[in-house]
């Protein structure tokens, strides 16, 4: 077993105050009880179309042995959500989007600003 | 000659590289991902392991490191670079060589003796193999599968750019068999098996792997 990762700094590493840290992620609040609002922006990396997800294929033969023979096609990727400072930078996010947080030979990216 | 051998957080065949180096008679040098000192390397190896944990994608966070700024602009006008494994996918994500390594198409970890063919015997790490020869070296690999789109593969086989190929059963998915690729000037080589696990009767399955590390030396004197 990996030692379990993401006690972070209130000292509390209770499960519940891990779901109102992520309610106050969502809200836009920097930690609890603060008024701190900072920008946040959502980049979610897909596979190209093109390119055969097996992880995703092994998640639709799971749903499937559950039943659930009404989905058709499962896709994997990633969400990242980045806390920035001042106005986000379109230009910039996408660079850091193409430039490490997708590869493009394989992935394309879909970038979500807090003014779309 | 001195063969440099990279070490990032996470590698594991660091030191196997470094011993491959010196069975081939070249002086091995350990250089460290942090620094931008390749302390005048002729040519340098990217080891097998798990750099940063394979975090984000396999290879891509280390294929930033400040050492690798120094090796993709050596590498532009000339320096051998050999890509083993994990040191394969660095290189992908550096943008060395073309396609990308993802998890395995059967999603096991796969760790066998496997079987390839030398497809190009004119590239600074496979001089002293023929064109169509057969050699088996270990693979142990999660995230092997060689992939890219399907109008990329062709160009990358129109090229002449897959160096390795894996025979007698693929480990891992990778399309068109592909093992192993190299750059348009031969220099710069990438491969998923593990050559460096097979320079000793005593501890590989065969000898066949210690052909890369003794091309090398003959590609830097005749370059």
């Amino acid at each position: 077993m990996w030692p379990r990762r993401g006690r972070v700094g209130d000292g509390t590493g209770q499960r519940g105050s891990v779901g109102s840290l992520t309610r106050a992620a969502r809200s836009g609040v920097r930690h609890p009880g603060t008024l701190d609002r900072v920008p946040r922006v959502v980049v979610d990396v897909v596979l190209k179309p093109e390119i055969s997800d097996p992880q995703g294929q092994a998640v639709l033969g799971a749903l499937g042995r559950l039943g659930h023979d009404g989905v058709r096609s499962v896709r994997q990727g990633k969400h990242f959500v980045l806390e920035v400072e001042g106005t986000p930078d379109r230009a910039e996010l996408q660079q850091i989007a193409e430039t490490l947080l997708a590869n493009p030979v394989i992935e394309d990216v879909e970038l979500h600003l807090p003014t779309d | 000659m001195r063969i440099g051998v990279i070490t990032f957080p996470g590698s594991l065949d660091d030191v196997d590289a470094a011993r491959a180096v010196r069975l081939a008679g070249a002086e091995p040098v350990a250089l460290w991902h942090a620094d931008h000192d390749l302390k005048d390397v002729d040519a340098v190896i990217l080891p097998g392991g798990f750099s940063y944990g394979d975090y984000l994608r396999a290879g891509a966070i280390a294929a930033r490191a400040p050492l690798m700024q120094d090796v993709v602009d050596r590498a532009r006008s000339g320096m051998p670079v050999l890509g083993i494994c994990n040191g394969f996918q660095v290189l992908c994500e550096a943008g060395l060589l073309p396609g990308a390594l993802t998890r395995n198409g059967h999603l096991h970890f796969r760790n066998r003796d496997q079987a390839l063919r030398i497809e190009r015997a004119d590239t600074a790490w496979t001089h002293d193999y023929e064109a169509g020869q057969r050699i088996v070296v270990p693979v142990k690999n999660g995230e092997g599968r060689y992939v890219a789109a399907p109008a990329d593969l062709d160009r990358i086989e129109g090229e002449g750019r897959v160096a390795v190929r894996y025979v007698e059963g693929n480990p891992n998915g990778s399309m068109r068999d592909i093992a192993g690729v190299t750059s348009a000037d031969g220099r710069v080589v990438g491969l998923m098996p593990h050559p460096e696990h097979a320079v000793e009767d005593l501890t590989g399955p065969s000898t066949d792997g210690l052909g890369f590390f003794t091309s090398v030396l003959k590609a830097m004197v005749s370059a």
